[in-house]
């Protein structure tokens, strides 16, 4: 492909996407601004968006979990490559 | 991961995209493909694997172990309009049941399709009855429903 950019070591992902805040989350002047909310998954509340670095189908990509809104998605953590179970 | 991969034909069926997600990198994830999954499964895991470097996404999913630095065993079965149905999470030595998770799919996706008129009973299975919930319903679960030896 063309287009293909090269692929670095590193490849920046953003992690969690904080949903925009609504307007009552603006601080009011002379208030600090607040901290990035700590968000908590509960089931029948939305999952919360994220972006990573992702391997696929022989090659390195970004992927979104908004990506696959409008399907459902089985998203399965794991510890890690290689462990036994 | 593997035992995700033996029923992706399953998954591909159900219309569900299945991510699996470690605090490895991509290029770890392409080496266990190569060496590893590909050995256990005919063309190994089929779906993207994603990198959660340094635990961040799932620090907010609440799967996050900080003293091993790693991703506990974490499943989160998410409806199309992005909302988390189910969860099921389990310290590293225990594997996942698969089938269990599909039977939930199966349930999720009966109950939606009914708009929430028809619910699931503990051990159902496709092709079994469901519950109408309704006034009519109340006191007569017994009628339709008793638990299975």
């Amino acid at each position: 492909m063309a287009d293909k950019k090269p692929q670095g070591c590193v490849q920046p992902a953003a992690g969690p996407i904080a949903p925009k805040p609504g307007p009552e989350a603006v601080p009011a002047a002379g208030e600090a601004p607040r901290k990035e909310a700590t968000v908590s998954v509960m089931v029948g509340k939305p999952a919360p968006d994220f972006e990573a670095s992702a391997f696929h189908e022989g090659n390195f990509k970004n992927i979104k979990l908004s990506d696959f809104k409008g399907q459902w998605v089985m998203l399965c953590f794991y510890p890690g490559d290689f462990t036994f179970v | 991961m593997a035992a995700v991969a033996a029923k992706a034909d399953e998954f591909r069926k159900l219309g569900v995209q299945v991510l699996s997600c470690s605090t490895d990198s991509r290029f770890i994830h392409k080496m266990w493909q190569e060496h590893e999954l590909a050995k256990m499964v005919p063309g190994g895991f089929p779906f993207p694997m994603l990198s959660d470097a340094g635990g961040r996404i799932g620090t907010i999913y609440g799967i996050f172990d900080e003293a091993g630095g790693v991703d506990v065993r974490g499943r989160f079965l998410i409806d199309p309009d992005g909302i988390v149905q189910a969860i099921e999470i389990l310290t590293p030595p225990v594997g996942r049941k698969i089938t269990e998770a599909i039977r939930q799919v199966h349930a999720y996706q009966h109950v939606r399709a009914t708009g929430g008129a028809e619910v699931c009973p503990a051990g159902w299975e496709p092709g079994q009855p469901t519950l109408k919930v309704g006034p009519d319903l109340v006191g007569n679960v017994w009628k339709i429903w008793k638990p299975k030896e």
